[in-house]
């Protein structure tokens, strides 16, 4: 049961993600991601990570892709227009992304030669006080200043908006 | 097989129970809206205008539906479905009531109890948007856009107080399974007093509580809120397109958030299923007292009729109050009917709150909306939250 919802979510991420790629309509793009940000959701889940899961779909498919659709609709972004490509990305478009694929595929290897199978629903440390006693013991400092930067950055954006404003 | 033949009898009864109360939600607005502005309401189908419902349901699905030719018809027609899958599908971690036992099945009033519950319901809400966003801007048309865009913004703006008045009260269920929210709220101080989140120490949720069913009625595009269907600015708002069933479906999705919205609040900060006093001071009478009240009105306005109908319609409701509360009153079903109807109770309250308010308040102007979420309601939600966190973390 847990491996059919794997293969079908998983392979409904890898549609939509090529689909991102593929539409030429904006908003059918973002669209598209929000699947792929859904679809990851339900492996977290799969894998056990219920915080985790939730957590993705409320920040991305939920906070950043209405934002993306938000600016889409505001820009009412026409559709585009696929133009002809040069001749080095039609020869050495596919062989350069399966060897980029085959790189990545060797590092993990490398990285991860000792480690087992997943187990569905193994994973422990994804509970909401899991994630919340990680975050305040060992990683407070880079967490706070995660959020200093995020506060710079907010301060920046009514700061530029304000500029344009006078 | 025993789990799963359980789980889709559940299923059943709570969509035909969903969408019956989501068909007579609008009779009720209708009647409660009318009485307010002392008119008759829907009177003609049914006695007292009760099989009004049904007829809009006909006469909804029976329309022919129009698609502009200027649509984008792929988005057009996704944007309904998602409404409405995204406001139906969170009842199902709701939980109605305690356990329920028939013969050697027990089961718990709800679908099922995710350990994140709470944060569950956030997520399917912030993705609610996208229905509105979409059909806003597939239909091709600027009024709907405007509508839209209002709606996604409005919606992004009063989701932060949302989650900042949802996370007070999590703080003193420390848990977010909405099943172990409730019986973290059982129980009662001095006796009397009930343990619900807007009453508990060490800091009585009350505040959030008010924030958070306003920035509900802007979650839900309600009136005061219901800026992205201003209809004497935007026709209709995101919907102006739409047509038979699509565009019911919106006015379906928007009754059924309005009942997860008081749900939430119920089970959050009214403490569910929980009586209001303790059951020690007969708080197991007051449902068969308040149907068998609502029986003697009833009958009382049937001897004396007001209308001639009255004369026959009015006494069968009488005695249909009558015998509810005879059920009301048998002991073998009290543990299971009690805490249905002070959930039922409590959230009927609400929806009827919603109701109230639709036939009181005014719109706001749009930047009064802005404003008053990112300068009143904000620092409002947050400081709430700052002294919740500070007092628990006192007391613990």
């Amino acid at each position: 049961m847990d491996l059919f919802f794997f293969f079908l979510f998983a392979l409904i991420a890898v549609i939509a993600a090529v689909n991102v790629v593929l539409q030429r309509q904006p908003i059918a793009s973002a669209l598209s991601l929000i699947g792929v940000m859904g679809s990851i959701a339900v492996l977290y889940l799969l894998l056990g990570a219920e915080f985790i899961a939730m957590a993705q779909i409320i920040v991305y498919a939920g906070a950043v892709m209405v934002l993306f659709v938000f600016v889409i609709m505001l820009l009412n972004a026409s559709p585009e227009v696929r133009r002809g490509r040069s001749w080095t990305s039609q020869l050495l478009g596919v062989p350069a992304l399966l060897a980029l694929l085959g790189i990545l595929c060797y590092f993990v290897q490398g990285q991860f030669a000792n480690a087992g199978f997943v187990k569905f629903g193994n994973f422990t440390g994804g509970s909401a006080k899991s994630v919340g006693l990680a975050l305040f013991t060992d990683y407070l400092l880079p967490f706070e200043v995660t959020s200093v930067l995020i506060l710079i950055a907010i301060v920046g954006a009514i700061v530029l908006a304000r500029k344009e404003m006078d | 097989m025993e789990f799963i033949v359980i789980t889709l009898i559940k299923i059943a009864v709570i969509a035909f129970v969903l969408l019956t109360v989501l068909a007579y939600l609008q009779w009720v607005e209708r009647k409660v809206i009318a009485h307010v502005q002392v008119r008759m309401g829907p009177s003609r189908v049914g006695p007292h205008g009760l099989l009004q419902p049904l007829a809009d349901v006909i006469k909804l699905i029976t329309k022919e539906g129009v698609m502009p030719p200027h649509v984008n018809s792929f988005f057009y027609l996704l944007a309904p479905f998602l409404a409405v899958f995204m406001a139906l599908i969170s009842i199902s971690v709701i939980p109605f009531g305690t356990q329920l036992t028939v013969g050697p099945y027990t089961t718990w009033m709800q679908l099922t109890d995710v350990n994140v519950g709470i944060l569950f319901i956030l997520a399917i809400s912030s993705m609610g948007v996208y229905g509105i966003a979409l059909a806003g801007w597939s239909s091709n048309n600027k009024y709907a856009l405007l509508g839209g865009l209002r709606s996604s913004a409005q919606m992004i703006s009063y989701e932060l107080p949302m989650s900042l008045a949802i996370a007070s009260p999590l703080l003193l269920a420390g848990t977010l399974s909405l099943r172990e929210i409730v019986n973290s709220q059982a129980g009662y101080n001095f006796g009397f007093l009930p343990k619900w989140a807007v009453f508990a120490g060490p800091f009585p949720q009350i505040f959030s509580f008010i924030i958070f069913m306003i920035a509900a009625f802007a979650e839900t595009n309600r009136i005061p809120f219901d800026l992205p269907e201003a209809e004497n600015e935007l026709v209709a708002g995101f919907h102006v397109e739409y047509s038979s069933m699509t565009f019911a479906s919106f006015f379906m999705a928007e009754y059924a958030n309005m009942v997860t919205v008081c749900s939430i609040a119920t089970l959050l900060f009214l403490g569910g299923w929980h009586p209001l006093w303790p059951v020690a001071y007969g708080s197991n009478f007051l449902a068969p007292l308040i149907l068998f009240g609502a029986g003697a009105i009833c009958i009382y306005h049937g001897l004396n009729p007001a209308r001639p109908m009255d004369r026959y319609t009015l006494p069968v409701f009488g005695v249909v109050f009558f015998a509810l509360a005879a059920v009301m009153l048998v002991p073998v079903l009290l543990p299971v009917l009690m805490p249905l109807f002070w959930f039922l109770a409590k959230t009927c309250f609400l929806l009827f709150v919603f109701v109230w308010i639709r036939a009181t308040l005014p719109r706001f102007r749009y930047d009064q909306l802005m404003s008053f979420a990112w300068k009143g309601l904000f620092p409002a939600a947050l400081l709430n939250l700052l002294i919740t966190g500070f007092l628990v973390a006192l007391t613990s």
